[in-house]
């Protein structure tokens, strides 16, 4: 808290009249356990028409000060012990639950990050929005509230309103619902819209006009942000100021541009330097010639082939989850697949595993097409493919020892359960953990913890080939910097390939060799990582690397990557990174 | 909408169709010939050739089905052997009471159990949420029959204020005289159900509850009230209206102890009475429609979900 008045932030001269929220000392703690608090003394502010960041990992506490504010903290289970929190006069903390149900949505607004599942599903979108106005606005008409309600679709940039006013929520894309959300919380112009983290489900094009969105009617309104995130790249792109946050306490406050180039701290240093450079890092050497995966043309399509359909005249219904696909792994290198939620990379993995069946085209693991065998013909080859999945919070069994977890696979291959243990436990130690471990259960470790469990998981197979899909996404950038590099290590150690499924283009740059793009089924661009990456071709490419938020800036290196661009222009995603990236 | 309707609608005819298949096999397939099943042991040959003649034994397997089932659609299920009144008669005289007691008794169950599972889950963890939870163990555990003669004993005979056995009919007698008299064993017959539903409404709005667009709602600035009812339990709601459903289906088919307890002219009592004068026609017009029962049941539930949930209702 010394740092927040330390860093000469552009508020400290303005009234405090100016200041639309205000923090002080905010501290929460346990129900149960009033001595283990969450929050230990949170103070920050925001001025009328400001964007402040507050950037931490997981178990920051960054949410739970926005639940805070909001009060929404969950009953029972979290309380405040002691502190302030004023909005414009009103002090917070002190208020009826009465008097702040009247202030939520009319004062303070919020926008979450799931926007999948923060609209009721059975309630009419455009009923949804006017809910507000029914519980706030108590004297309006109905034809007023529905001309409030159209016009606010309008202004949050949505086609066609009539349809979209009387649409149901499992209608619309992500992007779309964080539209109606946004257009929710700004109905009644509030002072301040929290936003905990509303693009983080998204994909980074349409987090980009998400963003936009955002910061346009923010300037309309002159409605203040209280905008909750962990990615840098977001915070560079439309912070005014940057609260980090860690272990329940402000580590540091400053001026972005300052904050990026002259973090305070030690922790804000750490956090901006695990950031992966967009810039790809040069592919490694090519050792070994020998073709460990391939797929041919592979193709898989979902919808029934209906007879009657096509008796009747009608088009094939069938789409095309990927279509098309041919690339080849050798031993020890990395492939990535990239795209965007339905490019089909996370088809062409599971058709690759075999999870799926593929509906035309070949994949051939070590020269063998497995792509036909049956059950028993493919066991032999199931385990020289082994995959790690996303959440490591839900890929283990939770009422599994990590030993029996590590065994399970192969125990099913014949290894005598001693020597599988011997196994597991090397495995274990291999990647960064204890051979106590053994006899633990996953819930008693982190995630970063779990995903090295995983890895050791599907390393106990002694496969050729890993599928890691989305493998680290889940992850705080410091732990998915320090899985990444066990990775590698792994890699280098045992010559095992890697495809590597990601949504993330940073990622993708660091760790993949080669790069295949992917979009709508159908792969756009695929070669070595430094030119894809590095010299896009494909249009599609050019705007995956346009949207990545804070491409203009090397956080590794403290300073943008061209300090021509650093304007927060919307024309500034479209030059920038690209060009400067080619000049370092 | 009107697609998953009929795709609902037409699924329910195999079904259906299997029930009257088995029903049709029941007389077939048992041991020994159907006509001296039905004729019992002192039939001479004559009246069994009859009774042969009569049902059509001497035709076809398939033909003898086509027939029943050509019967069956025209409403003719058949002739009772005790009273030779046709079977429809039979069962339509005692349709009323068995219908009219389960909907009432099930208004009931919901109109008890559904709020008190919504206030359960509301307080959740506190004393309130405990002792509706207990309340449920009990009237789960309980036989129905101890129930029923408890109530009997402090509400009609110590206190009075109801009689102790005895039907009046809604259609004959009013609205009035049929409510005193279906209270009792309505409300034996919903304790179990009341303890079901309360138990479902609570575990589904448990659910509903962590979900993020109730947290959406607070952030709105809803009222507690318009968070519970507006937007949480008309989404727990599909679990809610299967147990409903299940449980009417059964308590049109289970009302026999009930129905002997409280000396009731129902369905329930002329299955047992159908079952012990082996009376096969009887028994299996009545197997017919409670399977009938069940899948109009189940169609409606499906239908109803569909209205309930828009997500249903596109796919």
């Amino acid at each position: 808290m010394t740092a927040s008045k330390a860093a000469p932030s552009k508020d400290a001269h303005a009234m405090s009249s100016d200041r639309v929220l205000r923090v002080q000392d905010l501290v929460v703690s346990s129900h149960t356990q009033p001595d283990r608090h969450i929050l230990k003394g949170v103070s920050f502010d925001i001025a009328a028409g400001e964007t402040l960041c507050l950037v931490g990992e997981s178990g920051s506490g960054k949410s739970v000060t926005s639940l805070s504010i909001m009060g929404l903290l969950p009953r029972g289970v979290l309380e405040h012990r002691g502190g302030d929190i004023y909005l414009e006069e009103t002090p917070l903390l002190t208020l009826s639950s009465a008097r702040l149900r009247e202030l939520r949505a009319s004062r303070i607004a919020m926008i979450f990050q799931e926007p999948m599942t923060a609209l009721n599903p059975l309630m009419r979108v455009g009923e949804q929005i006017e809910e507000v106005l029914v519980m706030h606005r108590k004297g309006t008409t109905a034809g007023e509230r529905r001309t409030r309600v159209l016009d606010m679709l309008e202004q949050v940039q949505l086609p066609d309103i009539e349809r979209m006013y009387a649409s149901w929520p499992h209608q619309l894309s992500g992007g779309q619902r964080q539209r109606i959300m946004i257009a929710m919380a700004l109905v009644l112009e509030p002072r301040l819209l929290i936003a905990d983290e509303p693009t983080t489900a998204l994909d980074v094009t349409t987090q980009k006009q998400i963003l936009w969105l955002i910061r346009q009617l923010q300037e309309r309104h002159g409605t203040s942000v209280l905008f909750i995130t962990h990615d840098m790249g977001v915070v560079a792109d439309i912070a005014d100021r940057v609260c980090v946050m860690r272990h329940g306490e402000v580590v540091e406050t400053q001026p972005v541009q300052a904050l990026l180039r002259h973090p305070l701290t030690d922790y804000t240093r750490s956090l901006l330097m695990a950031v992966p450079g967009l810039q790809p890092r040069p592919s490694r050497p090519v050792t070994e010639r020998e073709i460990v995966l391939e797929a041919i043309e592979l193709e898989k399509c979902y919808g029934r082939h209906s007879r009657w359909a096509r008796l009747r005249g009608q088009q094939d219904t069938r789409t095309a989850a990927a279509s098309d696909v041919s690339f080849a792994l050798t031993r020890g290198r990395t492939l990535g697949i990239v795209g965007e939620s339905g490019s089909g990379k996370s088809t062409v993995a599971r058709c690759v595993m075999r999870m799926i069946e593929p509906t035309g085209g070949g994949v051939r693991v070590m020269g063998r097409d497995i792509s036909t065998l049956g059950r028993a013909a493919l066991k032999p080859h199931r385990k020289r493919i082994q995959m790690i999945f996303q959440d490591p919070f839900r890929s283990l069994n939770p009422r599994l020892t990590i030993g029996d977890s590590l065994i399970e696979g192969p125990v099913n291959y014949g290894t005598s359960r001693a020597q599988a243990l011997k196994q597991a436990e090397a495995l274990l130690i291999m990647v960064g953990l204890s051979g106590e471990a053994m006899t633990r259960y996953p819930h008693q470790f982190s995630g970063g913890q779990r995903q090295r469990i995983a890895i050791a998981r599907a390393l106990a197979m002694e496969p050729d080939v890993l599928v890691a899909d989305e493998a680290v996404s889940a992850l705080d950038v410091s732990v998915q910097a320090q899985v990444l590099t066990l990775l590698e290590d792994i890699q280098t150690r045992m010559g095992v390939a890697v495809l590597f499924i990601t949504h993330d283009l940073r990622v993708a740059a660091q760790v993949c060799d080669d790069v295949m793009v992917m979009q709508k089924g159908r792969v756009v661009e695929y070669g070595p990582t430094s030119r894809v990456l590095g010299a896009p071709e494909h249009a599609y490419t050019r705007s995956l690397m346009a949207a990545a938020p804070g491409r203009q800036w090397d956080f590794a290196a403290f300073q943008p990557f061209d300090d021509v661009s650093e304007s927060r222009s919307s024309d500034a995603f479209s030059t920038g990174l690209i060009s400067g990236a080619q000049k370092a | 909408m009107l697609g998953y309707c009929l795709k609902r609608t037409l699924a329910a005819v195999p079904v259906m169709v299997i029930v009257a298949l088995f029903v049709f096999l029941l007389l077939r397939l048992s041991p020994g010939d159907p006509a001296a099943i039905i004729a019992g042991d002192m039939a001479t040959p004559a009246q069994l050739a009859r009774i042969r003649e009569a049902l059509g034994l001497n035709e076809p397997m398939h033909i003898q089905f086509f027939r029943w089932v050509g019967e069956l659609l025209q409403g003719d299920f058949g002739t009772s052997l005790m009273s030779g009144l046709p079977v429809t008669t039979l069962m339509a005289q005692r349709l009323e009471p068995t219908v009219s007691l389960a909907v009432f008794s099930m208004l009931l169950s919901v109109l008890v159990a559904v709020p008190m599972g919504v206030l359960a889950a509301w307080k959740h963890g506190s004393l309130i949420d405990r002792v509706i939870m207990a309340l449920s163990v009990v009237g789960f555990s309980v036989p129905v029959f101890v129930i029923g003669y408890l109530l009997i004993k402090l509400l009609a005979i110590d206190l009075g204020w109801l009689p102790v056995q005895g039907f009046r009919r809604l259609s004959e007698d009013g609205l009035w005289a049929f409510l005193e008299h279906a209270l009792l064993p309505a409300m034996m017959l919903s304790t179990i159900y009341i303890a079901l539903i309360a138990r479902m409404t609570r575990a589904s709005m448990l659910d509903v509850l962590g979900e993020d667009y109730i947290r959406t709602a607070h952030a709105k600035g809803a009222s507690e009230r318009r968070v519970l009812f507006r937007h949480a339990l008309r989404n727990a709601g599909v679990p809610i209206l299967e147990v409903i459903g299940t449980g009417f289906a059964l308590m049109i088919t289970g009302v026999v102890v009930t129905e002997s307890v409280f000396n009731i002219p129902g369905l329930g009592r002329l299955t047992v009475d159908a079952i012990l004068s082996r009376d096969y026609p009887v028994i299996q017009g009545l197997i017919l429609v409670t399977s009938g029962v069940y899948v109009v049941i189940n169609l409606l539930i499906d239908l109803s979900y569909a209205l309930l949930d828009p997500r249903i209702r596109y796919r």
